[in-house]
């Protein structure tokens, strides 16, 4: 029965095809304004690293002490969000992790063999890295711990940087000149930039991704200064030395802990450190540790902005408007075949077969609503892309459209349409079918 | 007009009249939430910045090679800069208001950090830099050239015996109005005495304060700042901007190419940049808004053309009893008022309702009752609009036909 329904769905159709032109406008125009939206806000909030994201964790410790906290919003406590190196490279060697990255943000200038040379952002991390955030790897692999220990010039580039270098040969085991000296190439990375950028959210965490990473080891020897934020909470000793032994923070660190017993003990290991340094004089205060996983971490550094939640709902309430506009377009759509309804009735048919018949005409018109609410939501996204300008390819990575969203648009349209249908599909159904005959 | 006849017809239909109100309540309650987002967004965007921004370019400036003598590099480049035609003035710092990043720095209202910190932007001034970012000092008096003493990345910070605050700052810290003269400590213990106070000059994150760290609170330290990397701010004269912009950056690398220069734009470049996604965001509601508005109006007129149909032979029969034009179509104004009225009401009070529950979670401001009026006075405009063409046909029915039901 549901192919014949089908059928006579589509041959309706082109009876009154104002009204259903109008229904089929106002569910794809509503449709195509809540999905732009949503799209967005998906990309924005969404899990940037799914598969893992509940074993990589940020831990914090209370290394200002009450006095020089920094003020946090109202009633709640607020940690210092990155390392000192006194903290950061303790904690590296305490090794009370799995896997474990300190890691800070650096600007290096590449000087390529033809033409003049350009800064390009970067970070110094060590080789855990790679494994701890699923970074994949097109040719060669991360250095080795013995290029840790020997501070040795190596780097591993991102996928863009080797192809703008090297665009004829394979990039490992070439040399690029990196601030003036030259590095060994061990890995090639493939396209990868996660969105948000969560392992460092301290500048824009929506910004493109590094395409230079050297040890950690290394830059700290070349005595490389951070390229992202840092806060002191007091005035540091001067010169390099000063700063690796003041307490200003700048670097960022990353635990793996691959399970709850994992973390129970991790959060224990900060809370000795913590106990250690009050003993060395360091810490003047008990002691006070964070342990965030990745949605944790991202939630607390409000990553998603709040006019783009306020956007979500503005653009459900277009959709409401829209649906509740359609629910009067269908119910004059149906009043106008009062009598072909009647006919039916009077031929037998029941009143849920006129139902399953509206509803089955209701989900065609929920279906064609929903083809141009993706075309209007595409038309969206690319308005959107040209209004951001410059940030173009942070807009075109964070708008992307895939087959499960365009799945998504769809049955979204078609259940909307149900929804508002149920009304105007219960009211066919209750005509009278010898008044109606009647009456013509 | 007897309204009593009109309200006990719409009584008998019901669905559609309540179909109405409800897109009507929901647009109104939309709109009025979305016109005081845009203008609260439109209100941010507009704040100046204090620097005399029509004429002011700026250019970050990375230096090659050596690092032995940068100082000298630098006042090389600003003699280079000065000679220009067109430049009023030019000079070197860490940072400007909107250029994204800086240096920030903790006040302290007293002598230990145990009273409240403030974060404040810290900017590195020499003694022409009031002059060149075009800032206005609204007491006391700028720095002297024997003041300014030379910082170089790397070396000890010392607190300054002097400085210079913005004027939200000062009323902040000192509510009497007696700043001047007063001393505040830059999260050092050493004091800093106020010698001057500037009307206005925002952080470099202004475009997205939060709380924490406020949009205006500014500190102007005696400081000629000196590193690998300087920013480069010009003061040209007016309409001079895009000239001086590039014979600039062609001077500056004749004078040395080990040098990389970037970001070099004018100050609405800036301020367009910091600003963006605020504009794209506020573009996104005002073309929800005017959909809405459409769709709202498409369906008035759908719905009462449907209505037109369904009363064919009651409104033949008015006609033909005597009813003129103009009556028919004013019975479906004044229907449509009722309705349309009550939707945008309830729509009102959603709205305030909806503003209210949401300026807690998430941290929207209040909407003042203006808002949900204009957003109700708006709708029911368009749907009385909306109504006519449907209304004018009704009246326009030949009543005899229509009795007949033709």
């Amino acid at each position: 029965m549901i192919g014949y329904y089908l059928q006579l769905a589509l041959r309706t159709l082109r009876r009154n095809v104002i009204l259903t032109s109008l229904i089929i406008a106002a569910v794809g125009v509503g449709i195509g304004a809540y999905m732009t939206v949503l799209t967005m806000f998906i990309a924005m909030s969404g899990d940037p690293i799914p598969d893992k994201s509940a074993v990589l964790f940020v831990p914090q410790i209370d290394a200002w002490g009450p006095a020089t906290r920094p003020p946090g919003t109202a009633g709640s406590v607020r940690l210092p969000e990155q390392f000192t190196y006194r903290d950061a490279t303790g904690f590296m060697r305490a090794h009370a992790a799995r896997r474990q990255t300190a890691m800070y943000a650096v600007q290096l200038d590449v000087t390529p063999p033809v033409g003049a040379s350009y800064s390009q952002p970067g970070r110094a991390a060590y080789r855990d890295f790679f494994d701890m955030f699923e970074a994949p790897f097109a040719a060669g692999a991360a250095w080795k711990v013995k290029d840790e220990t020997d501070l040795a010039d190596v780097v591993v580039l991102g996928a863009t940087l080797a192809a703008r270098l090297f665009p004829h040969a394979s990039a490992v085991g070439q040399t690029v000149s990196l601030d003036g000296r030259l590095y060994r190439v061990t890995g090639v990375l493939k396209p990868w930039n996660p969105m948000p950028h969560f392992y460092d959210v301290s500048g824009n965490p929506f910004t493109l991704g590094e395409q230079l990473f050297i040890p950690f080891t290394t830059a700290i020897g070349h005595e490389m200064q951070s390229a992202g934020g840092q806060g002191c909470a007091s005035v540091p000793p001067p010169g390099w030395s000063g700063k690796l032994a003041g307490e200003c923070i700048w670097l960022q660190f990353w635990a793996e802990l691959p399970d709850a017993a994992a973390v129970r003990n991790y959060r224990q290991f900060l809370v000795n450190y913590s106990d250690e340094q009050r003993r060395l004089g360091r810490f003047h205060w008990p002691p006070l540790v964070q342990l965030s996983n990745v949605k944790e971490w991202l939630a607390l550094e409000h990553v998603v902005p709040n006019e783009v939640r306020v956007n979500s709902l503005l653009a459900f309430g277009f959709l409401a408007v829209c649906l509740v506009n359609a629910v009067g377009l269908m119910l004059a759509r149906f009043a106008a075949r009062a009598g072909e309804f009647a006919i039916r009735r009077a031929l037998g048919a029941s009143r849920p077969d006129i139902f399953l018949q509206c509803l089955t005409e209701t989900a065609v018109v929920g279906a064609l609503g929903g083809i141009l609410g993706l075309l209007l939501t595409a038309l969206g996204l690319a308005a959107n892309r040209a209004s951001l300008g410059t940030l173009a390819d942070y807009a075109g990575r964070l708008t992307h459209f895939d087959p499960a969203i365009m799945a998504l648009t769809v049955a979204l349209a078609v259940g909307a349409t149900l929804c508002s249908g149920l009304y105007p599909t219960w009211r066919a159904t209750r005509v009278q079918p010898a008044w109606q005959l009647k009456a013509q | 007009m007897d309204l009593i006849p009109i309200v006990r017809a719409l009584s008998r239909r019901k669905t559609g009249a309540i179909l109405i109100a409800l897109q009507v309540a929901l647009s109104v309650a939309i709109l009025s939430n979305c016109i005081a987002v845009v203008q609260q967004r439109l209100a941010h965007m507009r704040r100046s910045s204090g620097m005399d921004e029509a004429n002011i370019v700026t250019m970050a400036n990375q230096f090659a090679g050596t690092t032995e003598d940068l100082a000298s590099r630098i006042q090389a480049d600003l003699a280079q800069l000065r000679a220009i035609p067109g430049v009023v003035d030019a000079v070197a710092g860490q940072s400007f208001p909107l250029r994204g990043y800086g240096r920030s720095t903790g006040v302290w209202r007293a002598s230990d950090a145990k009273a409240t910190t403030l974060n404040v932007a810290d900017y590195a001034f020499s003694e022409r830099t009031l002059d060149s970012w075009g800032l206005k000092l609204i007491a006391g008096r700028n720095f002297t050239h024997a003041e300014i003493r030379e910082f170089q990345l790397g070396s000890k910070w010392l607190t300054s015996p002097v400085a210079i605050v913005t004027q939200a700052l000062a009323r902040t810290l000192f509510p009497r109005g007696d700043a001047l003269g007063h001393d505040v400590y830059l999260a050092s213990s050493a004091p800093s005495r106020i010698v001057g106070i500037v009307e206005r000059a925002e952080t470099p994150w202004a475009a997205h304060e939060s709380a924490t760290y406020p949009a205006e609170y500014a500190v102007l330290e005696p400081t000629q700042w000196v590193a690998t990397n300087v920013a480069y701010v010009v003061r040209t004269q007016p309409g001079r901007s895009a000239a001086v912009l590039t014979m600039a950056q062609k001077q500056l690398y004749a004078l040395s190419r080990e040098r990389v220069i970037s970001e070099a734009q004018t100050f609405e470049d800036t301020r367009a940049d910091q600003y963006r996604s605020d504009r794209s965001l506020g573009l996104i509601l005002i073309v929800v808004c005017a959909l809405l508005l459409a769709v709202t109006a498409l369906g008035i007129i759908a719905l009462t053309t449907y209505w037109v149909t369904q009363r064919r032979r009651q409104i033949g029969m008015r006609r033909a009893l005597g009813a003129r034009r103009g009556n028919i179509i004013q019975y479906f104004q004044i229907e449509n008022l009722l309705i349309a009225g009550a939707g945008a009401a309830l729509g009102a009070l959603l709205a305030l309702v909806g503003n209210l529950s949401l300026a807690t979670s998430l941290e929207m401001e209040r909407v003042g009752v203006g808002y949900p009026c204009f957003g109700a006075l708006i709708v029911v405009a368009l749907s009385q609009a909306a109504v006519t063409w449907p209304a004018l046909r009704a009246a326009s029915l030949p009543p005899a036909a229509a009795i007949r039901g033709q």
